[in-house]
């Protein structure tokens, strides 16, 4: 072997490292950029990809049907793209994207404020209310559903209220009637109410275990009720623990419920679907869901009951407690963002068109009440128009359980929920794990 | 041959893709989530040095005693019966079924093919309490007994878990020692049988210690395969109920990207890790003792 075959050899190790290494460089580069499927990163999408939650089908639903109506131009420049991803792993794809600055052009941003607020200090977020008060169309925002959103997400307009949602009981007319029941007034009343349907084999509450937001929500009703409207402030400030008596009073309330077997069998398997069918099979008496649920009501092909024959009542008075029935849930639904990194001219026209024409398309095609001005007031089935009524009377908003915690506590919360109304886990127990949690974000 | 191999350029030149690629895309990654560990934060907020704070927390945090215990639980239990019913079922196809084995095979190998999260629906059906009865609660019903909430409390959910993983495993388990077997020299069983063995006899004394290799190979194999299991517990409990089922994975998984704490997720994962490589050396350790003795 010779010096010269020696030397060629050495460069040829040295050209193959050195083209690997590039190769491998280009690899690694790809795969940083490439946000949200197809976008193409940067500032200047192809698409106007939006990731939403599967659970909502009311959002994709109406954007598409603008796509093809009164957005088409826009569509045409920036075609609409859904992407879906189930609601339990929704924080753990945003947390991914953001990290990797591969957010799509709008997305949910996230089951808790928390995270919201994270992506915002992060610059992920686009301010609406800039973009929209340059886009000239602020207008068409209404401003109790600003101050909402103001309300949750840290003082910052960063969301958009395609649903303006209040939240309560829906309940079967007819078998109210047929079982003589009344529109409970206080919280014992419901507690009766849902005996005597027990007693005559209707299951008194359909509720979602597998999502285990609609169980919570009853704690915190109940919060809200016995303690005052800021029971939840109260634990986010530090002035109250969730192991204080009187919040494990709360939970243990609710997990009575459903030791008397009111949410029916397999309460942890049951997913959000489920539990509105059973609802509007006629299965159940009961459904704590909020005002988005109006879509499903709408849909003839789910609805077996009829919506003539649904009826909504708020979180009933707490006998002696600090709070009042007048005093809502409101929110916005999970909140839909938009990239500040993505955003360009297309993508503003694209919003421009949503703000001007969302509110009246939802109110006629889906009876959703949205945060979106409607050009006119169109004739609203009666389930709408007493959504709009209570939104009307409402007079201050509460919180739900989970609106001030962390991401931690939040999926504590939410998952430990079943098995606290099935009477696996104490109410302490609940309270201290979601305590705990919290702390320790 | 031995010249150009004992060249060591050569060996740079053939050896130095494929070790760039390795040392790329897992030595960097293993080292950096190595390096995560003395870190708080995440991709969006940013870190900040914690020193040893996570590693510490790891001992006092009582969701990971948690997920440490049922995850032991799961690898010890499904790898003695995953490798227990392979071994069963591999002897049945060499002395039994002989050379007809070839369909029992295949079909007891198909599970192994399917998707996970299929099979984790069909279990979900098969075990399902509401809206509908699923058919194992329908027997059940028949047999006069009350229908039971598989996955609404922690026992239950882990016997569905542990059958489902099971169905789906022991067919590869029994192919993989099935190659072992039917190694062993025929000539062997026959002096064994014309000495007067029985079959107990035959597969305590013959069987077993000659295919003792494989059969170790299968436990080291199992037992990471169990202790890293992830995808099977997700599509089929998530979890739940509560965080009953959740294995240290899922609640590195969970910390790391529901909860933002890339810094504490790689601790779990070291954790993990180093779990993995205490087991492998215990089994390798008594492999290697089995292997003289025989």
């Amino acid at each position: 072997m010779n010096t010269w075959s020696r030397g060629r050899r050495a460069r040829t190790v040295l050209k193959v490292t050195g083209v690997s290494a590039a190769a491998l460089l280009a690899l690694t580069a790809c795969g940083g950029s490439g946000g949200g499927g197809s976008s193409s990163g940067g500032g200047d999408p192809q698409e106007f990809s939006f990731l939403i939650n599967a659970e909502n089908t009311t959002i994709p639903d109406e954007l598409t049907t603008l796509s093809k109506d009164q957005c088409k131009a826009e569509n045409k420049d920036l075609p609409l793209k859904i992407e879906t991803v189930p609601q339990t792993q929704l924080d753990q794809k945003l947390q991914l994207l953001a990290g990797q600055d591969a957010l799509p052009v709008s997305f949910a941003a996230g089951n808790t404020p928390a995270l919201t607020e994270t992506l915002d200090k992060d610059g992920q977020l686009l301010d609406f209310e800039k973009t929209f008060t340059d886009l000239g169309v602020i207008d068409q925002i209404s401003p109790a559903a600003i101050s909402t959103i103001k309300s949750l997400y840290g003082g910052k307009f960063n969301v958009l209220p395609y649903q303006y949602n209040i939240e309560g009981f829906w309940y079967n007319k007819k078998i109210f009637a047929d079982n003589g029941l009344e529109v409970p007034q206080t919280y014992d009343d419901l507690v009766s109410d849902a005996a005597a349907l027990d007693e005559a084999g209707v299951q008194p509450f359909s509720a979602s275990g597998e999502q285990g937001w609609p169980l919570t929500r009853l704690i915190s009703g109940y919060l809200s009720r016995e303690l005052g409207p800021d029971a939840m402030q109260r634990i986010k400030d530090g002035d109250a623990k969730l192991t204080d008596p009187e919040y494990v009073d709360a939970a243990q309330k609710i997990a009575d419920l459903g030791d008397k077997g009111y949410f029916g069998k397999g309460l942890g398997s049951i997913d959000y679907d489920t539990a509105i069918n059973t609802f509007l099979k006629g299965d159940a008496g009961i459904l704590y869901m909020g005002s988005w649920v109006l879509g499903s009501f709408a849909d003839e092909s789910l609805n077996k009951i009829g919506s003539d024959n649904i009826g909504f009542f708020p979180f009933p008075n707490v006998e002696g407690g600090a709070g009042s029935s007048e005093q809502l849930p409101a929110n916005v639904g999970l909140p839909m963002a938009f990239s500040a990194k993505q955003y360009n001219k297309k993508v503003g026209a694209w919003l421009k068109c949503i703000a001007e024409n969302y509110g009246q398309a939802s109110l006629e095609d889906q009876n959703s009440i949205s945060g979106f001005v409607p050009a006119t007031t169109p004739e609203l089935d009666p389930l709408t128009k007493l959504v709009q009524d209570t939104v009307d009377k409402t007079t201050e908003s509460t919180l739900w359980f989970e609106a001030l915690f962390g991401s931690k506590a939040t999926t504590v919360s939410q998952t430990n929920a079943a098995p606290l109304v099935s009477g696996d886990q104490s109410p302490e127990d609940f309270m201290k794990k979601v305590q705990d949690a919290q702390g320790s974000k | 041959m031995d010249r150009v191999l004992g060249d060591k350029k050569t060996i740079l030149m053939l050896l130095g893709p494929a070790l760039l690629v390795y040392t790329l895309v897992m030595l960097v990654p293993v080292l950096i989530s190595l390096g995560y560990t003395f870190f708080e934060g995440n991709a969006i907020t940013g870190f900040s040095f914690v020193g040893l704070d996570n590693i510490t927390r790891l001992f006092h945090d009582p969701d990971v005693r948690h997920a440490l215990w049922f995850t032991l639980k799961y690898a010890v239990i499904l790898t003695t019966l995953q490798v227990a019913l392979g071994y069963g079922m591999a002897i049945l196809y060499v002395f039994a079924l002989k050379r007809g084995s070839g369909v029992v095979r295949t079909l007891l190998f198909f599970p192994v093919v399917l998707p996970t999260v299929a099979v984790a629906l069909l279990f979900q059906k098969f075990f399902e309490i509401a809206p509908q009865t699923g058919p194992v609660n329908a027997i059940l019903n028949s047999l006069g007994f009350a229908s039971v909430d598989w996955f609404g409390d922690a026992g239950h959910a882990f016997v569905v878990l542990i059958l489902m993983d099971l169905w789906r495993s022991a067919g590869f388990y029994a192919v993989l020692l099935y190659a072992g077997l039917v190694d062993i020299p025929e000539e062997m069983l026959e002096a064994a049988r014309l000495e007067g063995a029985g079959t107990l006899q035959l597969i305590r004394h013959i069987v077993v210690p000659l295919s003792m290799p494989v059969l170790l190979s299968s436990l080291v194999f199992s037992i990471n395969g169990t202790l890293k299991v992830f995808d099977s517990v997700v599509a089929l409990t998530n979890g739940g109920p509560g965080s009953e089922t959740t294995p240290l994975t899922l609640y590195m998984f969970q910390t790391s990207f529901s909860y933002g704490e890339y810094g504490y997720g790689a601790s779990i994962a070291l954790m993990l890790t180093v779990l993995c490589l205490l087991f492998t050396i215990f089994v390798f350790r008594s492999s290697r003792r089995d292997v003289t003795e025989s």
